[in-house]
């Protein structure tokens, strides 16, 4: 921020905004088509376990998430002047409090629960309207 | 604390000042994108319990469909691509605004414009076909809340393709003026946003749906 503030006045080109460009955008995009592509190939072939293939899948899910940030969104720890990584970080703070406190607390209430008599076991699984 | 110490480093009878007054000029929309970028943090915590529901209600069928009846991947590797497509035309589309040509912007607008109609129209026939196989979203919880999360996000591109017939005017009536180009950037980074939140839509749900 400019102490004088005519300079500030004056300024408007001044805002910022990130710089891309053609070397990031394509880096973005080859990486996005090849961490697309291995997940879609393992769960339409299964040549792994499925297992393995569900892990593999979920890593290279994240690996994308980092490259989308970066190469199309831009991110880096000084932009904004770091605000837009701090309320990222608090962001996925949050998410991940969230989204593993839903699941421990209704995976317990889902194995805690009586079973129900339209649950489909073996004798009633013809019966189900 | 006396009023003394407050006044003591004022030397004469200067009022003392505890905010500044002196008030700086801000240029126009210098914090839009960070307030932009904090929007679509917001955004994301609606797509988190989106996601939370049908991490938790996925696997709840009521004796209906299972994902493995229902998900045509061939489809969804389809609708991935155009939106991936989409994601670097608009790219191109920046390029261009930082180059100052206002004609190059509006082309890979449209062209983006046409891929997120593309994935749109995927995503209504996938639907379209899961209704009249008798999968609705009131079949059991699984489809409820497989059409509440993959529906908000198709609703999302919906109003992102909205946005983007809206700015193509504006530039063609303004042209490359500092807002138009504020515009551009603040659609940018809906749009790449909606392009890693459907990472996780076809991760999570279609090829871990398949996998289940």
């Amino acid at each position: 921020m400019s102490v004088d503030p005519h300079a500030a006045a004056h300024g408007h080109g001044e805002i910022e905004m990130p710089h891309a460009s053609m070397r990031d955008y394509v880096i973005g995009f080859v990486l996005s088509v090849v961490l697309t592509a291995i997940p879609f190939w393992l769960v339409m072939t299964m040549p792994l376990s499925a297992g393995a293939t569900g892990a593999i899948i979920m890593g290279f899910a994240v690996v994308q998430i980092v490259v989308h940030m970066v190469y199309f969104l831009h991110m880096t720890p000084k932009a904004e002047g770091g605000w837009s990584l701090t309320s990222l970080i608090f962001t996925v703070i949050v998410v991940v409090i969230m989204l593993a406190g839903s699941l421990w607390v209704m995976h317990h209430l889902n194995t805690n629960m009586m079973p129900m008599p339209h649950e489909p076991t073996s004798q009633t699984a013809g019966q189900v309207p | 604390m006396s009023a003394k110490t407050i006044t003591a480093p004022t030397s004469a009878d200067e009022p003392v000042q505890f905010y500044d007054l002196d008030e700086h000029a801000h240029p126009e929309g210098h914090s839009t994108m960070l307030g932009f970028w904090i929007y679509l943090m917001s955004d994301c915590l609606i797509f988190a319990i989106l996601f939370a529901c049908y991490a938790v209600l996925g696997g709840s069928y009521a004796a209906g469909p299972a994902p493995k009846d229902l998900f045509d991947l061939k489809l969804i590797a389809l609708n991935t691509a155009m939106l991936l497509f989409s994601s670097i035309t608009y790219g191109f589309a920046v390029l261009q605004m930082q180059q100052g040509k206002v004609r190059g912007v509006q082309i890979w607008l449209a062209i983006t414009g046409l891929f997120g109609l593309a994935f749109l129209g995927i995503e209504l026939y996938e639907f379209h076909h899961l209704i009249e196989m008798g999968a609705t979203p009131q079949r059991s919880a699984f489809l409820s809340a497989f059409f509440t999360l993959v529906g908000t996000h198709g609703l999302h591109v919906t109003f992102g393709i909205i946005w983007l017939v809206t700015l193509m005017v504006q530039l063609s009536k303004h042209g490359l003026i500092a807002a138009n180009k504020r515009r551009v950037m603040c659609l940018s980074m809906f749009w790449h946003f909606l392009d890693v939140v459907w990472i996780g839509v076809f991760t999570f749900v279609y090829l871990m749906g398949v996998l289940r």
